[in-house]
């Protein structure tokens, strides 16, 4: 029997990381090195773990599915990293960012999570430009910073449209520096397919050789899973095509919790579908909405080529609804708008299913010239892909899968239900709430992985020291390693027509239709059979060419597929009990007169936490309340 | 539209490759080039057969998994852009199009055209990076740059290290993937303090690795899919005899 | 390699400006006088031996360069590299084999006379007489077409050597480096033109 603990720790808000921190037992030098971890993951969260705690002297293993620990997922993020330094004396503080995120994320957030992410953040800017990230800077030789969506000041720090790659850059770097001292063992192309429990705690892993096919047990005395989010659910996503739930899934299914599974960001901003064959959506900086302006025709189906429609034919339906924060309102807000927009008949392009991201009037006010200094890069990336030029005529944009808040239920140490197995970055159901900010995840990655659990991990490894060496001859690895095995074989076993694509394609439209931006209960009950439908068809009819013992991408694509059918149930019977509508989960049947959001504090204030029960049977929710001590639940506004 | 296109096939390392040709029909000029080898291979498993096993991932021209060898460039026709960026559009109908995979000693081929680009990884295990540990950071306005400057270490920050430069190189030298990281770090104060013993150790660790010696033809530099300038190799070689004239006893 | 390069370029423009006083039209004196002074100095004596050094450098290194380059590509691409780059830069290896071969026929002609490896011919005042072998070579057509050749083939390889060795040695710089290339196509330009005068103007205007 599960019982969720938060360990939030006791004493005023800004008071509890650094008193609580002071408490944490320690592991004294020469024992550390007498202590195995595994981290699963190489991106800001992973590595940056991984080399923390390299540096601390602890022995690490670190796994990731590429052929590099530089090309995880967060080298794409672009727009920025957000700290509370203040250095534009616009009254910016640690409270206010946490306020910030703690409104952005619609209240379904912890308090004192929320607030030592905005705490660390600080140490994470510094630390980043001490090992050479290349921030903006000004004239001046001091960092440079920018406004982003949903807030009054400008913390964002960045390096023009690819923030995310320097700073993972960064942290590669460091992770490379604990690799040539030897402390980190890095293991690429592993795709890592089950949690192994010894006694009811996490102690190792196994991990498929994506070259030689052949199955690998590496044992620990805890495990960090640094596995990302699970967007490729809907298939077309902005996510890299390797991206996948399954080492998350696979601590679900041996007892980890997981929580707010429908809390799934949606963004507003990414180049629409061009082709049948497409698989992935790119994404065009939230930033963009600083000098784009959001329209579609006032006539139905009116197919006049965008710069024939005058004036009085444009509908700026962001900036008529929400006059007060008009093209930059949050990116749940301007997702579901346009999705609004389309599902009416409004939409462009030849699918009807897009906007247009006009920037003829900035480039009219403020010239060509200034719009290529800001987002040159993004416009040239536009052209390159669509092959139109958006200085001459307007983007055309569609919202997109990209983020997800849900994910691993963690305490406040970051470990999940299973002692030893901590879950941090996108992995975890963090510090985002319902709904994430823009700029905020690089955020929360970093200060996971370099500043927090470095320290919690201490506490729980403590009890380790006189444990010695994890053997992978017991029976605990021999059964996980069969199961895994079998699990391959009955893919492998099933000779059916389909591909693993096709299949990812069909849950992927599922997904988006049942449970994407706005979901109903009808709808969502329907998506769940469907699922169930398409998982039996998977099962008879996927088509896995080759062998498994060799490097074979259909059979790596096939098993993480086969993990997203759950993924998509769960998602949904979380959607489904979440009988209110709050930042990224919209349920029709609440919302406003005016149809906005309306969410329902006395009900629905709670993480929910879902714990497997078996493939069919139907998991256990399990709620952790939320309490506000610090701020004021309102409605979120942006009218 | 329509293409033949005629792609290395290779079981594994130690296996003997060779081309195959392959006609493939109504290709979207919307499709990326990826896209149209996801199509390739879709049919190639309906029919039975091994598709043809590529690596990428973030499919933005961000995570430099991708890179083929196609008609004779890196990443294909097309300036600034990589192999998943790069559009059918860009290609002529009824063309043949050859797809080879990364060809270097430092690069040996996994399968078909997936390359094993550790070799990479040494280079900057050998030193690209600042010796700085979590919790000494000095606040960051602390040692301010020039906003000249710090355009310019960005300009040698984007590598993406897809290997494009070795594969462009007729001598298939890594000299631009080395010099962007040594210049990165030699012109900002946090990497100056080790600058020295930097160039030294990538430098040999490069030279070890196989990869073939500069000759300044630039290549590197029009087939690089960020743009990165061989003004840095140039930068990277002062690094470099510098270190030398120093004959400081390394650790 | 850059350094001996360089070195060699420098060699090269005082050669030319022996060369030319050939043509200053006093029936080779000036030229012979500076020729009999060179080859008597001894500050010339030691840096011919530098200079010897400098060939035999630039050349293993070269070849050395070359065949570690070779091997660094085991398997070869089926298409023929289609990179942009400047042409000479790519052949630098091939005009230089061609710039060695016409070195040999070149020191056969002259150098090798005066140090008496090759018989003097009987056209030849005494061994240092490059003045009358030069008339008498340059006026077959044969002789001449080589030796133009040649200097086409120097000025490639000059072209892409003259900014290449600032590259190698670190010498770059925003401002500088494009003048160094412009210069760089200037002096290959000179230095090819100028030693082609000499010929030609021996086989038509003498």
């Amino acid at each position: 029997m599960i019982k969720l603990d938060s360990k939030i720790p006791e004493g005023p808000l800004a008071e509890k990381w650094s008193r609580y921190k002071a408490g944490l037992r320690l592991v004294n030098p020469a024992n550390k090195k007498k202590i195995d971890i595994i981290v699963v993951g190489t991106g800001l969260a992973g590595a940056g773990a991984a080399s923390a705690l390299g540096e601390l002297g602890y022995n690490v293993k670190v796994f990731c599915f590429q052929d590099s620990p530089r090309r995880a997922h967060s080298v794409a993020a672009q727009g920025g990293i957000n700290a509370a330094k203040n250095y534009r004396n616009d009254n910016d503080s640690i409270y206010r960012l946490f306020h910030d995120m703690m409104k952005g994320g619609d209240y379904r957030a912890r308090e004192a999570n929320v607030y030592r992410a905005a705490e660390v953040s600080n140490d994470v800017i510094d630390h980043f430009t001490a090992m050479g990230v290349p921030f903006a800077r000004d004239y001046g030789g001091s960092l440079d910073t920018r406004s982003f969506g949903g807030v009054q000041v400008s913390r964002t720090f960045y390096a023009k449209g690819q923030t995310g790659q320097q700073c993972l850059l960064g942290t590669y770097s460091s992770l490379n520096r604990q690799i040539a001292k030897g402390t980190v063992k890095m293991f690429p192309r592993r795709d890592m397919l089950d949690i192994v429990m010894v006694d009811g705690k996490a102690r190792g892993v196994i991990t498929r050789n994506l070259v030689s096919g052949e199955l690998e047990r590496h044992s620990a005395h805890a495990v960090v899973l640094a596995t990302g989010g699970y967007g490729t659910v809907f298939y077309l996503s902005t996510l890299g095509l390797g991206s996948n739930a399954s080492a998350a899934w696979s601590a679900y299914r041996k007892g980890a919790v997981f929580a707010n599974p429908s809390f799934i960001q949606i963004h507003p901003t990414s180049i629409p579908v061009l082709n049948d064959y497409q698989c992935k959506l790119t994404l065009m900086s939230e930033s963009l909405r600083n000098d784009g302006r959001v329209w579609v025709p006032k006539e139905k189906g009116d197919k006049r080529h965008a710069n024939e429609i005058p004036e009085e034919g444009r509908d700026y339906y962001l900036e008529r609804r929400y006059p007060a924060f008009g093209n930059l309102v949050p990116r749940d807000v301007a997702s579901r708008a346009a999705k609004e927009r389309c599902d009416a008949g409004y939409g462009v392009g030849d699918t009807g299913l897009s906007v247009y991201l006009d920037f003829k009037d900035a480039i009219n006010k403020q010239g060509e010239k200034a719009i290529r200094d800001k987002y040159g890069n993004l416009f040239e990336m536009y052209e390159k892909i669509t092959g139109i030029n958006p200085y001459k005529q307007p983007m055309r944009i569609y919202p997109a899968g990209h983020y997800t808040m849900g994910g691993l239920w963690v305490d406040y140490n970051l470990m999940t239900t299973i002692p030893g197995l901590y879950a941090i970055g996108e992995s975890n159901f963090s510090d985002h709430g319902a709904n994430r900010l823009g700029a905020s995840s690089l955020m929360q990655c970093s200060g996971d992985g370099y500043f927090i659990l470095p320290n919690t991990i201490s506490d729980y490894l403590s009890e380790d020291i006189r444990t010695g060496k994890i053997s992978t001859d017991q029976p605990a690895f021999e059964e996980a390693e069969k199961q895994v095995a079998d699990r391959i074989q009955k893919i492998m076993a099933v000779g059916g027509k389909e591909t693993a694509s096709s299949f990812h394609k069909q849950l992927g439209k599922i997904m988006w239709d049942h449970c994407g931006m706005r979901r109903d209960a009808e709808g969502l009950k329907k998506g769940m059979e469907l699922l169930i439908q398409l998982e039996e068809e998977f099962w008879s009819n996927i088509c896995v060419p080759g062998t498994d013992k060799e490097l074979n991408q259909e059979l790596e694509k096939a098993l993480k597929v086969a993990d997203f059918f759950e993924v998509g149930r769960l998602m949904c019977e979380d959607a489904l009990q979440r009988e209110e509508s709050c930042g990224a989960h919209f349920r029709e049947e609440h919302q406003t007169e005016t149809g906005e959001a309306k969410r329902n504090d006395a009900n629905f204030a709670f993480v929910a936490a879902w714990e497997y029960q078996g493939p069919a049977a139907k998991p256990k929710l399990h709620k952790e309340a939320l309490e506000f001590k610090y701020v004021e639940l309102k409605e979120r506004s942006y009218k | 539209m329509n293409f033949t296109l005629k792609i290395w096939r290779q079981k594994n390392a130690n296996a003997k490759g060779s081309f195959q040709t392959y006609p493939l029909k109504d290709v979207s000029p919307e499709m990326s080039f990826l896209e149209m080898l996801d199509y390739l291979n879709n049919q190639l498993i309906s029919q039975g057969k091994e598709p043809v096993t590529f690596e990428h991932d973030c499919r933005e021209g961000i995570c430099g998994s991708c890179g083929l060898y196609i008609n004779g460039r890196p990443h294909g026709p097309q300036r600034s852009t990589t192999t998943c960026e790069l559009h059918m559009r860009d290609f002529k109908d009824g063309e043949t199009i050859v797809v080879e995979p990364w060809r270097s000693k430092a690069f040996p081929v996994i399968k078909d055209l997936i390359v094993d680009r550790s070799s990479f990884e040494r280079i900057m295990h050998a030193g690209g990076f600042v010796n700085v540990n979590v919790g000494c950071a000095p606040e960051s306005n602390s040692s301010p740059i020039g906003k000249l400057i710090a355009d310019k270490v960005f300009d040698a920050a984007v590598c993406i290290g897809c290997g494009a430069c070795v594969a462009a190189c007729k001598n298939s030298s890594a000299m631009l993937y080395a010099a962007a990281k040594i210049a990165q770090y030699a012109m900002i104060p946090q990497g100056k303090v080790e600058a020295k013993e930097r160039v030294d150790k990538m430098v040999k660790q490069m030279d070890t690795e196989g990869f073939g010696f500069c000759s300044n033809t630039y290549a590197c530099e029009f087939d690089c899919p960020k743009g990165i300038s061989t003004d840095f190799i140039a930068l990277m070689n002062r690094e470099f005899f510098s270190s030398k004239a120093c004959k400081q006893k390394h650790a | 390699m850059a350094l001996a390069g360089m070195f060699l370029m420098i060699f090269l423009i005082f050669h030319l400006a022996t060369n030319l006083l050939m043509l200053a039209g006093d029936g080779g004196k000036a030229f012979s006088e500076a020729v009999t002074f060179l080859s008597e100095s001894p500050l010339i004596k030691v840096m011919e031996y530098v200079l010897f050094a400098g060939f035999l450098i630039h050349i293993l290194l070269g070849v050395i360069l070359q065949l570690h380059n070779y091997r660094s590509r085991p398997v070869k691409y089926h298409t023929r590299l289609r990179s942009e780059t400047s042409t000479f830069s790519r052949f630098m290896f091939h005009t230089g084999v061609i710039i060695f071969v016409f070195l040999v026929i070149h020191l056969i002609n002259f150098f090798f006379i005066r140090l008496g490896w090759v018989p003097q011919p009987d056209y030849a005042a005494h061994k240092h007489d490059f003045y009358s072998v030069a008339v008498v070579l340059f006026k077959n057509p044969w002789y001449t077409a080589i030796y133009l050749v040649s200097f086409v083939f120097l000025g490639f390889h000059l072209k892409h050597a003259f900014q290449s060795s600032f590259q190698s040695l670190g010498l770059n710089h925003t401002k500088y480096t494009p003048a160094i290339k412009v210069i760089g196509t200037i002096y290959a330009l000179g230095i090819s033109v100028g030693f082609a005068i000499i010929p030609v103007y021996f086989l038509f205007f003498y």
